[in-house]
């Protein structure tokens, strides 16, 4: 086992409730509670879970785009909090992120070129007058074409602003990028190119990537490991054949069963889960998946599980596995 | 918004149409669309024809706006004479062009002064946050609480007391109507980068590690100027009402030196106004055009830029 490239350790973010003439804080939403996960070199990290449960929170505190309330988040080995800001600022280049909206996340006055060349040229990774060869260059890799670079972004598709976003994380030769339902926003077709053009690139730069997603199918396909979050914990993580072959939580069981399968005859015990994903300004008590899991019993409502070693890389947070 | 562009630049058409929608800038692409906006044009041809002839008309006129005749006090339009005399027996229609760059330069002047304050102030507020935010803020939100014209007419009504000379209380209504202005400058100007920071591309530059000149320069201001341009537009012919108002009351530019609100006054005289229309006729006609022409043509080029109407 290698060294890790990136730790999180007891991640935790906050979001306080302010109410009232004096704008006091009544509560806190805990997006996300105690997460902790690590991704090797060149390997896919899956992070799943439904609408809600913090999986972008958790995207957005790694790379300082939120501020943690608590926790540690350890790139490389150096803690990406304690960093001076000028020195974070010269790190990002090896963190990227990718977001979810290929709309929102280019800036409509700024030309495809520009957009992905001026940060090589704010980072000095490229002289200036090879900016523009690197840029064609990995546009190219990214399935787009040399002459896109002069043009503006509404005259794309979202599929080619969703590859201009992958391009412009690419560019900057990135070791780990965090990338927070990539595909989401697009129809089947070009999300299988994009997912291809994910696994290419890892194979060919030996990428690491933390994949945010709620698309099982999606993660199935691409990730080593992966981690199934509910309501800002963890419930479960393994590797895709641990988690996909044997699943321990109830709730990563009730996922599994809700993707479906091309074979029509297949019948499967669908669990459906009852009622919503609770407010996480005011989670259960106990196990927080204990209000909709079908196997809760008493010990549940009462005790938090502890997060437990399963055998392999196979831990999971429940009492009953 | 992708739609409307995607006609004039579609992703899919290569070669020869691919090279020239790769020209196309939002700018020139927001030009195109004012241009086929038929009253704007309207509107930006009439300011332009006020401001020449206001400022090239009195260097082909024969009267000097200030010589006084008083062999042709209160005469009527005539050949010679196309808009009449004044009670002084000065020829109107001089001194109606020579009034109108006053009161244009008053405008512009005061205008410009607002959306650099405002600007700035609104910038380093929304920008920065924190207690400058706080600072400029709340004295934005006193000034806006004190109703301007009142303010104005204080103001002013100190500057006659302090007997300040005609020929630089044009600057100074310009620096008053200027402090009028700019905290509602400020506030949409703030209002706008605290809204654009929230943008995923502005996170972007963030993750990208860009350095914080680009971030301003590359990627806030120019999201920015479009609304800034706007409200400058329109910004003008508020100052040219406001001035003209403090000018009517004997308030702001003060005689000799003549402006179309100072002119008007001539219609507070029972007899000037029913029987000597040509004295208030023409500079009020000019506040009327000059003023709806910068409205009509600011309303489009708000159609045109402002991205919070959606296109």
């Amino acid at each position: 086992m290698s060294e890790a490239l990136l730790e999180v350790r007891h991640l935790k973010k906050y979001f306080p409730i302010k109410a009232g003439v004096l704008n006091r804080t009544v509560g806190h939403v805990k997006a996300v509670d105690d997460i902790s996960l690590t991704i090797r070199p060149g390997e896919t990290f899956g992070l799943v879970g439904e609408s809600g449960s913090g999986k972008s929170t958790v995207g957005k505190t790694i790379v300082r785009l939120t501020e943690k309330t608590e926790g540690e988040v350890r790139f490389k080995g150096k803690d990406l909090y304690h960093l001076p800001s000028e020195e974070l600022r010269k790190l990002r280049p090896e963190l990227q992120l990718i977001f979810q909206d290929p709309y929102s996340s280019l800036n409509p006055r700024v030309r495809i070129g520009d957009a992905i060349g001026e940060a090589l040229l704010d980072h000095g990774l490229v002289p200036k007058e090879e900016i523009r060869e690197r840029v064609q260059e990995v546009l190219a890799s990214c399935g787009l074409s040399a002459y896109h670079i002069d043009r503006l972004p509404h005259e794309f598709s979202g599929g080619q602003r969703q590859r201009i976003g992958i391009a412009r994380a690419l560019a900057l030769n990135p070791d780990l990028i965090i990338a927070d339902e990539p595909v989401s926003a697009l129809d089947v077709s070009i999300q299988a190119q994009i997912i291809n053009l994910f696994r290419n690139l890892q194979e060919t730069r030996n990428l690491s990537y933390l994949f945010i997603s709620h698309d099982l199918s999606v993660v199935e396909h691409l990730c080593n490991r992966i981690g199934v979050m509910y309501l800002g914990s963890m419930m479960e993580t393994g590797t895709r054949d641990e988690l996909f072959l044997t699943p321990l939580h109830p709730y990563t069981k009730a996922l599994l069963s809700a993707v479906p399968v091309p074979i029509p005859k297949l019948k499967r015990e669908r669990i459906v889960l009852r009622g919503d994903i609770p407010n996480p300004a005011n989670p259960p008590s106990g196990c927080k998946f204990h209000t909709r899991c079908p196997l809760a019993v008493e010990r549940c409502r009462l005790e938090v599980p502890e997060f437990r070693h399963m055998g392999g890389e196979h831990y999971v947070a429940c009492h009953l596995a | 918004m992708s739609l409307a562009k995607g006609e004039l630049a579609g992703p899919g058409k290569a070669g020869a149409k691919a090279k020239a929608a790769a020209k196309s800038s939002l700018w020139s692409d927001s030009l195109r669309r004012l241009l086929k906006n038929k009253l704007a044009v309207f509107g930006f041809a009439v300011v332009v024809f006020m401001f020449a002839v206001c400022f090239l008309g009195p260097m082909f006129s024969p009267y000097a706006d200030n010589k006084i005749n008083m062999a042709l006090m209160n005469k009527a339009p005539s050949a010679k004479h196309w808009l009449g005399n004044d009670a002084l027996g000065r020829d109107v229609l001089t001194r109606v062009l020579q009034a109108g760059r006053i009161s244009l330069t008053v405008g512009l002047a005061s205008m410009v002064l607002s959306v650099l304050l405002g600007g700035l102030l609104g910038i380093i507020a929304g920008y920065y946050r924190g207690v400058a935010d706080q600072i400029i803020m709340r004295v934005a939100d006193l000034l806006l609480t004190i109703p301007s014209l009142p303010l104005l007419f204080i103001a002013g009504a100190l500057l006659s007391e302090w007997k300040v000379p005609p020929d630089y209380r044009m600057y100074i209504v310009m620096i008053m109507l200027a402090i009028v202005g700019w905290p509602g400058l400020a506030r949409m100007v703030r209002g706008q980068i605290l809204s654009l920071r929230e943008r995923e591309f502005m996170q972007a530059t963030t993750v990208l590690g860009l350095r914080s000149r680009r971030k301003l320069f590359n990627h806030l201001f120019p999201n920015l100027v479009p609304l800034l341009i706007v409200i400058a537009t329109l910004n003008i012919g508020g100052a040219i009402l406001s001035e003209s108002v403090l000018s009517f009351f004997g308030l702001g530019v003060t005689p000799p030196t003549p402006t179309w609100g100072n002119m008007i006054d001539a219609a507070n005289n029972m007899i000037d106004f029913e029987k000597r229309p040509w004295l208030w006729i023409p500079p009020g006609l000019s506040i009327f055009v000059t003023v709806v022409a910068i409205n009509i043509f600011g309303d489009g080029l708000r159609d045109v830029l402002d991205p919070k109407k959606g296109r």
